[in-house]
């Protein structure tokens, strides 16, 4: 039985060094934007400069622009995904349509952010480009706008395949008998299926906002890459995660180097409570249905 | 109450869901039908074998970053995959108060964004080795794709019957062997399934080789020297001002998009085949 021993401590250790790695990441971060930490403690976070050659270092155009372009995104997808889900749970349970509409819907999720970028880039900027030209708002194309667009077509495949789960997890007893008594589709997606799965769609579409926080590259390519305070939606901008992106490679200094790591542990940390709170909904949702 | 206005009601909620469907899937259409005619125009055989052109002329190919990534999903599998499954196994087996909280880690590292696992890989292998390397690329996407290996070879091993270890043991097999002999290979379908997830996860992934991998316009296989993705080549002709490197871009788009969809299209068909059922 000692081959037994040495087998489950090796399976052990296995687990032991995800934990280890876990705990590297976290101390790298940590001793990483230490100089930064020093120099600007808290303040940082609500210091509304960022300008590398007078070494002055603040996060609050970064931390807007990660809210605003997220928000909005989410914003825009949730009627989106919500009638995907809809669609596919109540609808169309099966058949053609279905397939079809969850295979492109699937697709979707697997197209690389890269490319959505590129496409954004020659497609949707000189379309955001023509309508801000009509508003009389100077036609970047580019900026917060352009960048919140995208990031909704990203995460809809995503919230939607969540509220679709939780859709499908509405008992069928409850459905039918609304059925029987009368009732039409819409008076049971209002009075049942919507109540019933409200929270779980909640989840769904807060773990969505949490990719659309830390997305890099599709906003990094159509945001413009501003370090001021955006002013409006169409302002150019930065998110935190296309801060980090543009600038990393050019950091020389150390105080330069250490801010965008400090940077990074506030992306860090945030999306981290967004998706924690969001997988705890989702959690407690699946205790309750199994009960 | 009014059955007209009723039904009203019902059949406008079920156009306006139809509606508002076909809207959000109109942006794939669209960008499959950019790639394809953007991309389709420079695929030929030359394109996976030449080297990318110079800025202003021709179309040249890819091959620098084909082999570039295909080493890097290489390194990132080597990596990631022997400790992913067995400390999926180990989830798996236990249920002890250290598997909990090893399963919130894993949960917390599947949570992390992907530029700030490229700036921990520069921390750790570019800073010591002094210079931007494969080697730090392909530890950058392990780290991104270690937790879908635990989570899917846990999935995977917990559908399995108890009563087919229980045969095991009562034939007098230890514990290594049931484990080696009869629960992993049971489970294997679905093991690999989660590492062709995996691969399609990270084949794309473009912000942790920013600043590891970095790019390179040649072959390489050093894996102590830069080396090219084809995200990483998109990106930088993409935003390059040369017409004929967007065109390059858009060929490297569609072998890209190609590669992620037979992935997953494979994990759709093989997996359901593959699938533990008892």
């Amino acid at each position: 039985m000692k081959a037994d021993k040495f087998f489950k401590f090796f399976l052990f250790l296995c687990g032991l060094l995800i934990i280890i790695l876990a705990g590297g990441i976290f101390v790298s971060l940590i001793s990483g934007s230490f100089y930064a930490v020093k120099s600007f403690g808290l303040g940082f976070v609500l210091g509304k400069i960022w300008d590398p050659v007078s070494e002055k270092f603040g996060l609050l155009p970064f931390l807007t622009g990660t809210f605003l372009t997220s928000i909005l995104a989410m914003l825009i997808s949730i009627p989106f995904s919500i009638s995907i889900a809809l669609l596919l749970g109540v609808y169309y349970k099966d058949g053609f349509f279905n397939k079809i509409l969850s295979y492109t819907s699937d697709l979707l999720a697997g197209v690389p952010s890269v490319i959505y970028g590129f496409w954004a880039l020659y497609f949707l900027v000189p379309i955001v480009r023509k309508l801000e030209m009509k508003f009389n708002i100077l036609p970047y194309g580019v900026g917060i706008f352009t960048s919140s667009i995208v990031l909704s077509v990203m995460i809809i495949p995503f919230t939607s395949s969540i509220a679709k789960e939780v859709i499908s997890m509405v008992p069928a007893n409850l459905i039918e008998g609304a059925y029987s008594l009368g009732a039409t589709t819409y008076d049971v997606v209002k009075k049942i299926i919507i109540p019933y799965s409200r929270s779980g769609i909640l989840a769904g579409i807060l773990l969505s906002f949490g990719r659309a926080f830390g997305e890099t590259m599709a906003v990094t390519m159509v945001i413009g890459n501003s370090n001021s305070m955006p002013e409006n939606l169409f302002s150019l901008g930065n998110t935190m995660a296309s801060l980090i992106a543009n600038e990393f490679t050019e950091a020389t200094k150390d105080i330069h180097l250490s801010s965008l790591i400090y940077v990074a542990v506030w992306l860090f940390l945030l999306s981290f409570v967004i998706n924690y709170i969001g997988n705890w909904i989702i959690k407690k949702l699946s205790v309750d249905v199994s009960k | 109450m009014n059955t007209k206005y009723r039904i009203f009601k019902d059949k406008f909620l079920k156009m306006l869901v139809t509606f508002l469907s076909l809207v959000a899937i109109l942006p794939l259409i669209l960008i499959l039908f950019q790639v394809v005619k953007n991309g389709i125009s420079v695929v030929n055989f030359k394109f996976f074998t030449q080297l990318p052109p110079p800025p202003g002329e021709g179309y040249g190919g890819i091959a620098n970053s084909l082999l570039g990534t295909a080493l890097l999903i290489g390194l990132a599998v080597l990596l990631s995959v022997p400790i992913g499954v067995f400390a999926g196994v180990y989830l798996a087996e236990n249920k002890s108060r250290f598997a909990e909280f090893l399963r919130i880690i894993v949960n917390v590292l599947q949570g992390l964004p992907s530029i700030v696992i490229g700036i921990i890989a520069y921390i750790w292998v570019v800073r010591p080795m002094g210079g931007f390397s494969a080697l730090s690329g392909g530890v950058a996407l392990a780290i991104m794709m270690l937790p879908i290996i635990v989570k899917n070879t846990e999935e995977t091993l917990k559908l399995i019957p108890f009563s087919l270890k229980e045969a095991s043991y009562s034939l007098g097999v230890n514990y290594t062997r049931t484990i080696l002999k009869v629960v992993v290979p049971t489970g294997a379908g679905g093991i690999i399934s989660g590492v062709i997830i995996g691969i399609s996860r990270i084949a794309g992934e473009t912000a942790p080789l920013l600043f590891t991998a970095f790019g390179n316009p040649y072959i390489s296989v050093n894996p102590a020297k830069p080396i090219d993705a084809l995200p990483l080549l998109i990106f930088n002709y993409a935003m390059s001002p040369y017409e004929n490197w967007h065109k390059v871009a858009w060929g490297a788009s569609f072998v890209l998009i190609m590669f992620v969809f037979t992935l997953n299209l494979m994990v759709k068909v093989a997996g359901e085949k593959w699938k533990v059922k008892f």
